[in-house]
């Protein structure tokens, strides 16, 4: 999940020292990788001209995703599809809100935005803000011709008018519950799953 | 927990400063895209209250604002008509009540932007003060020298200069402190602040012992017009014996950056061929300068006063 | 009513060297007599059981800031805060504006006092004319007007040669020379001690050295003109000492230290608050200690207020540009009762150093509850625990460090000359 409030002080700066709270697993990485396999056919379905394809990445969820149907798109129709990772954080609509400013990840786009199509890929999708962040934010990047979305995990419960073109699995959820993508130990490394967390006394994530 | 202000580098905790540097490294990188702004600040308004005048600080404020797509207001009270009609406070809560998003102040005089802290709700960040503080530089200084040497740690970074008079020197001390570095002063014993180890430092009056294996060395600007004759003899004797160049730069590491505030004075704290070229790092300061206040301002602008809570954490 | 009887309190006469439960007779002005039982006959009688009975404090050196900036103090509402603290008796400094050197204006002081100061006011005129630290002023004339000491504190005399000849001139008048010691050449522009909090304040620092050059040069010139000099705000380790060895010596020297130098160092200035910033400046810990194992043993002779209102405008600048000073008037004993609390000094012992020395050193009568002196009495309630708002205090100006703190001993009632002028629930009696 990409809108997140950062770890209180003292702890490290990168996620995942926290021992994994208990939930129920929603897709396992079997699961995963044959959503992910499914949605690169279809992406290859969908465009014609796969010479024009940019796996867009939305930090962190989306990156270990973006990367696997690279692979893919590459072993199917072998095209080298170039990734890219954007991160949302400066163009979020809330930041005025939350007490502590977010932590900011990185941004990497090797390739030009200009006349591709975009495929912005993130793990979980819920109210739609920050797929509008990553599109305000690709703007600024160039003029893409035509941008895509991929979401692992629809949630629904959207706030904005944004539509999934691929999605891994449509799961209800009760907005106050947590769903995101995570691998051992709390990092995304390896083996990953898709896990239903119960509704955090402390607060919306 | 960053608190609401930004008065000095004196009561920051280290993971404070961690948290500013890493939030610098992605500040950077939004200015090496074509499309140098970001829209995270748009309608929010930052007042540059500058009772002291400089260009290349309040420059540096003012991109980083803009980049974060802020407005950005200068407000620079001529000095004679503010001790006359208005007093500093009341200039404060005149502002105040326009509510702004951010202050930043600069003064000749210590203690002013905490002052100025204790009447305004909107947050406060230290542009300089006096011989007390200058955050953003020694956070931006910081920065170089990670970027640079891929850490603090463990380094030895000696301070030359006239460190009694010095709001650089003193921010750099705590910050480099906070971070690990070993921390070394010299300069001409007038110019050494009575009891100045107390901060953790060791002080000298030699150059070359101070330079002993340092990693990092930074001259600090003489004000030649005040303090020539009277804190030293003149600016000549100074350059010969605390002046940095290329000779007595062999006492310290072979891989020694250098570093300065700015403006150089060429040919007194480095001769005019280590003003330009490698070892000094001083442009990369200046480019880090930015990426250093946009982390600024977007830590700390805008964030609402907790009802309650201490006026000047920081 | 003239006659008045202070029953069953804690007698303190520093004069007589009586520590004891007593009542004390007050009529026509006058102690008329003190001991155990005495009779009411017709007298008010005030019980006082709890509480101290001391002769009224005396103050060497206050700033009342009338003629000229009556905006931050004048006669009036100095004299009124000074009996709130329990002060009979107030030595003004000269620096107004126009400066106390001149008979005319030293009249002017007296009469204002007369007319509507409940404290007694006691004029200190310039040692200097217009404080300008080069020709001396009307000494003998000035006596004779009323002035009971020469002073240029508010500035010092740089000119060593005019130090001595001032000495040298008091003599005829044998009366003490108040001298403010700081080496303006040394101080510069310090505002805050020269020390570790000066360096993290970043503010230009005032050296003990600036105060210590010019003690020993004063000491020196007393001890060559056998002039009475005083030496006003002692605040260095470096300066109680020469005054040991001068007194040792047999030079005619006394001294003063203020609570404030007393109760803090300069660590107190690390928040910039401008009420910190005085002259001379709160100093180190070593220098505090110093100071009062110096007004324990002695070497330092009484406790001055140096109250010195500055108005809030003043104060809310910058810390450079603040004027210096804090006012003391109420506080001050609360304060120093901290000497007896920590075992430094008995009750008797702060009652002489606030009370009887400084009558002693002015050579005016009081200090004493001898039968045939002057009823100037304070009754003390040591225990009283009292909050300090300046606002509500009678002086006009708030320039305390001790603004809302609560603070443990208070005058309950202060009298001048007989007359009740002060009474802690009702506040400044009117005449």
């Amino acid at each position: 999940m990409a809108q997140e409030t950062p770890p209180p002080s003292g702890r490290p700066l990168t996620r995942g020292s926290d021992p994994a709270p208990a939930g129920r697993t929603l897709l396992d990485d079997t699961a995963i990788t044959r959503a992910l396999t499914r949605i690169a056919h279809e992406i290859l379905e969908r465009n014609e001209d796969a010479s024009r394809l940019y796996l867009v990445a939305i930090p962190n969820g989306g990156v270990p995703l973006a990367r696997r149907l690279a692979a893919n798109l590459s072993q199917i129709a072998d095209v080298q599809v170039p990734v890219g990772v954007l991160d949302t954080t400066l163009y979020r609509d809330d930041l005025m809100l939350t007490g502590e400013r977010p932590l900011l990840r990185a941004t990497e786009m090797p390739s030009a935005v200009d006349e591709r199509v975009v495929v912005l890929v993130d793990d979980v999708v819920k109210t739609g803000r920050t797929i509008r962040a990553a599109m305000d934010a690709l703007m600024d990047f160039g003029r893409p011709r035509m941008v895509q979305v991929v979401g692992l995990i629809d949630r629904g419960h959207r706030e904005l008018p944004i539509k999934l073109d691929y999605v891994g699995k449509n799961v209800p959820t009760s907005p106050r519950e947590n769903v995101c993508l995570r691998g051992r130990d709390g990092g995304l490394e390896g083996p990953l799953e898709v896990a239903l967390l119960p509704a955090d006394p402390r607060g919306d994530a | 927990m960053i608190g609401s202000d930004l008065l000095g580098i004196e009561n920051l905790e280290r993971s404070d400063i961690e948290r500013i540097l890493h939030t610098a490294v992605h500040m950077r990188e939004v200015g090496e895209r074509e499309v140098k702004k970001v829209p995270t600040l748009r309608g929010r308004t930052i007042v540059n209250l500058f009772f002291e005048s400089s260009t290349r600080t309040r420059a540096s404020f003012e991109i980083a604002g803009k980049r974060l797509s802020a407005d950005v207001v200068n407000f620079s009270p001529s000095t004679s008509s503010m001790r006359k009609a208005e007093s500093i406070l009341d200039t404060a809560r005149t502002l105040d009540a326009m509510d702004p998003d951010a202050v930043i102040v600069r003064h000749e005089v210590s203690g002013v932007p905490k002052c100025i802290a204790d009447v305004l709700d909107a947050p406060v960040i230290n542009a300089g003060d006096g011989a007390h503080e200058h955050p953003t530089q020694a956070l931006l200084d910081l920065f170089t020298v990670q970027q640079e040497k891929g850490r603090i740690d463990g380094l030895t970074v000696t301070i030359v200069g006239d460190i009694l008079h010095s709001r650089v020197a003193r921010s750099n001390i705590y910050g480099f402190l906070k971070m690990g570095a070993e921390v070394r002063v010299a300069a001409p014993p007038p110019m050494i602040p009575p009891a100045i180890e107390e901060l953790g430092v060791k002080s000298y009056t030699s150059l070359r012992e101070a330079l002993d294996g340092a990693d990092v060395v930074m001259a600090l600007r003489i004000q030649s017009e005040r303090l020539a004759g009277s804190y030293f003899p003149s600016v000549r004797e100074y350059a010969a014996t605390f002046g940095l160049d290329r000779s007595k730069l062999h006492y310290a590491k072979e891989d020694a950056i250098v570093m300065h505030p700015g403006p150089v004075n060429r040919g007194v704290e480095l001769a005019h061929d280590l003003a330009d070229h490698r070892p000094s790092v001083i442009l990369d300061q200046v480019r880090n300068g930015v990426a250093i206040r946009m982390a600024v301002l977007y830590l700390y602008a805008g964030r609402k006063r907790e009802r309650g809570q201490s006026r000047s954490a920081s | 009513m003239n006659r008045i009887l202070l029953r069953g309190g804690r007698l303190l006469d520093p004069a007589s060297g009586r520590d004891e439960r007593s009542d004390v007779l007050l009529e026509d002005g006058v102690v008329k007599a003190s001991g155990a039982g005495l009779a009411a006959s017709g007298a008010q009688v005030i019980d006082a059981a709890g509480c101290w009975i001391a002769p009224g404090f005396v103050d060497l050196h206050c700033h009342l800031r009338e003629p000229g900036q009556e905006y931050k103090e004048d006669i009036a509402s100095g004299g009124r805060a000074a009996v709130a603290g329990g002060f009979t008796s107030v030595a003004c400094m000269a620096n107004t504006h126009p400066v106390n050197d001149d008979p005319a204006m030293t009249d002017y002081i007296l009469d204002r006092a007369r007319q509507d100061s409940p404290a007694r006011v006691l004029p200190i005129a310039a040692a200097t004319r217009g404080l300008e630290g080069k020709v001396m002023t009307e000494m003998v004339t000035l006596v004779a007007a009323g002035a009971v000491a020469f002073s240029d504190d508010g500035k010092t005399i740089m000119d060593s040669g005019v130090m001595r000849r001032v000495l040298q001139y008091s003599r005829l008048v044998d009366v003490p020379v108040i001298v403010h010691c700081e080496d303006r050449t040394l101080v510069a522009d310090g505002v805050v001690n020269e020390g570790p909090v000066s360096t993290r304040l970043g503010l230009p620092g005032n050296p003990a050295v600036a105060e210590e050059v010019h003690i020993a040069r004063d000491l020196l010139l007393a001890e060559a003109t056998g002039a009475r000099l005083h030496v006003a705000h002692v605040s260095t380790a470096g300066g109680v000492a020469m005054i040991r060895r001068a007194r040792e010596r047999g030079i005619c020297v006394t001294a003063e230290v203020t609570p404030h130098h007393l109760m803090l160092t300069d660590a107190a200035a690390l928040g910039f608050d401008t009420n910190t910033k005085v002259a001379p400046p709160l100093r180190s810990d070593a220098d505090r200690k110093a100071c009062r194992e110096g007004l324990v043993d002695g070497t330092l002779d009484a406790i001055a207020t140096d109250h010195a209102p500055h108005a809030v405008h003043e104060k809310d600048l910058e810390f450079t540009q603040a004027p210096p000073g804090m006012i003391g008037f109420e506080t001050a004993l609360a304060l120093v009762l901290d000497l007896v609390r920590q075992g430094e000094l008995t009750p008797l012992e702060l009652v002489r150093r606030l009370s009887t020395n400084p009558a002693r050193i002015l050579h005016r009568p009081g200090g004493s509850l001898a039968p045939g002196a002057p009823a100037d009495v304070v009754v003390v309630d040591p225990e009283r625990r009292w909050t300090y708002d300046p606002a509500k205090g009678y002086s006009k100006s708030r320039n305390s460090p001790w603004a809302g703190q609560t603070l443990t001993g208070r005058a309950r009632l202060t009298f001048v000359a007989g007359r009740l002028v002060y009474d802690v629930e009702r506040g400044v009696v009117a005449p």
